[in-house]
């Protein structure tokens, strides 16, 4: 049905079929994963088309040992990917956090459902925002995109890749149960008009290269598989040649460079959307799903004579803190809209809480915020 | 903006349907198409239901609440989306899987028998293409080249010539 890697055109496509072809377009050849509901289209997608175009999928036994087949695969020189839902992450974290101590590069969708636990398998929820950020133990950074419709998660998948290969470590697609199974237009350009970021390989030879060592970037090169470069590289705190030294000296120079390699480039990694924000006096913020079905309730605010704008952020880790600060300084606040009970407008409240008003509008899941609802809100901060 | 509810029976091409027409609408007709369906544990036999939002510009809200258009192919998609069915809109269902109907007046209401022409036709299976090719010339909702094309893309090649049939009978279906 279809001719392999020259897919490109305009499609009515599901959004998580658009996933695992934006995983496609980007150069992953590997899906490591355990099917769950709203994920398991985009695994049955990549089962699909992989052995097509060479590349390898494998139903691992269980989450955990998917995560780590897809760290395996990145290190065998591999562009990866796992799709899963909370409940998958929750699993996964141990060797996520594994992921980002031995800075490998790798994506992982996480087609949110409402929880906790197993929740509401087959509805939406953007409850799993401080789970991205905070899931494994320890201090790292983390680059978490979250897609508004099944375009986006084409491209944001090709993103995530992208800002993945650049800073070695695992990157999130935050997506949702509606954008993962909602049907859209998805345009999808000749593969040679992508900007795809490829892995910075060493040039230096074996022996001579450590696998940590940093040559006055934040980043370390790889070693290519099979290329007779023999290192170590291990969970625990390592020096440059990647051995585990266990001192509170190496973990200085260890942990804080994991965190250091986002906070220095947030300009880079930071994609925002912003409506008619210019002239606003409230200013709502929402991501995902909900920056789409807060627009009608922006709307009818707007006809009542409340100058309201929408900030979306694209990509929600970092937090697009410049931004919102500079906002807060000449709104009269903010509103926030997410399908959880109150998750980022904790980040938002920290940044902007201390200039102006920051509302939550809470949900725990399973259906969208009332227009009524949102519209007070906007109310309420419009007159203080 | 149209938001278009189709409601059946797992197993009727409820969620193909709106596949074809939101296909048909954003890549044929150059407007915009959501299309979202329920997701749940239903399995053939049970109800289902799928949604396609069309618009000239993007679609804001992909969901349908209320709908201005509803194809009922079962009694009980019928009775549970009805309500929900805005005044002034345009009803098409199955005359012979709706018994019971209730006052139409608020509504344009409109009933083909898809089920049996499907089976006189010989495959029960495109009496969802059939209430589509209805509900085409009902509401415009896409234009009949686009219905075509998209479901030329959509059905097993081997069926297409029976599917093209069943959707020019339910497109100049008179109701009686």
């Amino acid at each position: 049905m279809f001719k392999p890697s020259k897919l490109h055109g305009e499609f009515f496509m599901q959004g998580d079929i658009a996933c695992a072809e934006g995983a496609l377009a980007a150069g992953c050849r590997f899906l490591g994963g355990y099917p769950i509901t709203p994920a398991t289209e985009v695994a049955e997608r990549m089962a699909y088309r992989l052995p097509i175009l060479d590349g390898v999928f494998i139903q691992f036994e269980d989450e955990i040992a998917s995560i780590a087949g897809v760290l395996g695969a990145s290190w065998a020189g591999v562009k990866a990917l796992t799709s899963t839902s909370g409940p998958g992450i929750s699993l996964m974290n141990e060797n996520i956090g594994l992921g980002m101590m031995m800075e490998t590069p790798c994506v992982i969708v996480n087609v949110q459902r409402a929880g906790p636990s197993t929740g509401l398998p087959t509805t939406f929820a953007q409850s799993d925002i401080m789970q991205a950020r905070f899931g494994s133990h320890g201090d790292y950074g983390v680059i978490a995109l979250a897609p508004k419709s099944p375009q986006e998660m084409f491209d944001l998948t090709i993103t995530a890749f992208n800002y993945s290969e650049k800073y070695r470590m695992p990157v999130f697609v935050l997506a949702d149960a509606v954008v993962g199974h909602m049907t859209e237009k998805v345009i999808i350009p000749p593969v040679e008009e992508l900007e795809i970021f490829e892995r910075v390989y060493t040039t230096k030879k074996p022996g001579d290269y450590k696998p940590y060592e940093l040559d006055g970037k934040n980043v370390p090169d790889f070693a290519k598989a099979g290329d007779g470069y023999r290192f170590h590289t291990t969970g625990l705190t390592h020096d440059e040649r990647g051995y585990p030294i266990m001192t509170e000296e190496t973990q200085w120079k260890c942990v804080p460079r994991l965190m250091e390699k986002i906070s220095k480039h947030v300009d880079d990694i930071v994609l925002l959307e912003e409506r008619d924000t210019e002239d606003a006096d409230v200013i709502v913020i929402a991501y995902g799903i909900t920056s789409r079905t807060v627009l009608p309730a922006i709307a009818m605010a707007r006809e009542k004579g409340i100058k309201v704008g929408l900030l979306r952020p694209i990509t929600i880790w970092p937090f697009p803190e410049k931004r919102i600060t500079e906002l807060a300084k000449k709104v009269q606040g903010f509103v926030v809209p997410e399908i959880n009970m109150g998750q980022y407008v904790l980040e938002v409240d920290r940044v902007a809480g201390k200039y102006v008003p920051v509302k939550s509008i809470p949900h725990p899941g399973g259906g969208f915020h009332k227009f009524d609802d949102i519209v007070k809100a906007i109310e309420e901060v419009a007159h203080g | 903006m149209q938001r278009v509810k189709i409601s059946g029976f797992g197993g009727q091409g409820i969620i193909t349907s709106s596949f074809i027409v939101g296909k048909a609408v954003s890549i044929f007709d150059g407007k915009c198409a959501a299309m979202t369906q329920d997701y749940g544990p239903e399995a053939r036999g049970g109800s289902c239901s799928s949604q396609v939002v069309i618009d000239d510009k993007e679609v804001d809200y992909p969901l349908v609440d209320e709908s201005d258009i509803l194809i009922a192919m079962s009694q009980e998609g019928y009775d549970k989306y009805l309500p929900r069915l805005i005044d002034g809109g345009t009803l098409c269902f199955d005359a012979d899987l709706v018994g019971k109907t209730q006052n139409h007046s608020r509504i344009n209401a409109k009933g083909i028998p898809a089920t049996r022409i499907a089976e006189q036709l010989g495959k029960k299976i495109v009496a969802n293409i059939v209430i589509l090719g209805f509900a085409t010339a009902q509401t415009g909702f896409a234009t009949v080249q686009a219905m075509k094309s998209s479901i030329e893309e959509t059905v097993p090649e081997k069926f297409l010539d029976l599917n093209i049939k069943a959707f020019d009978i339910g497109y100049n279906y008179k109701e009686e």
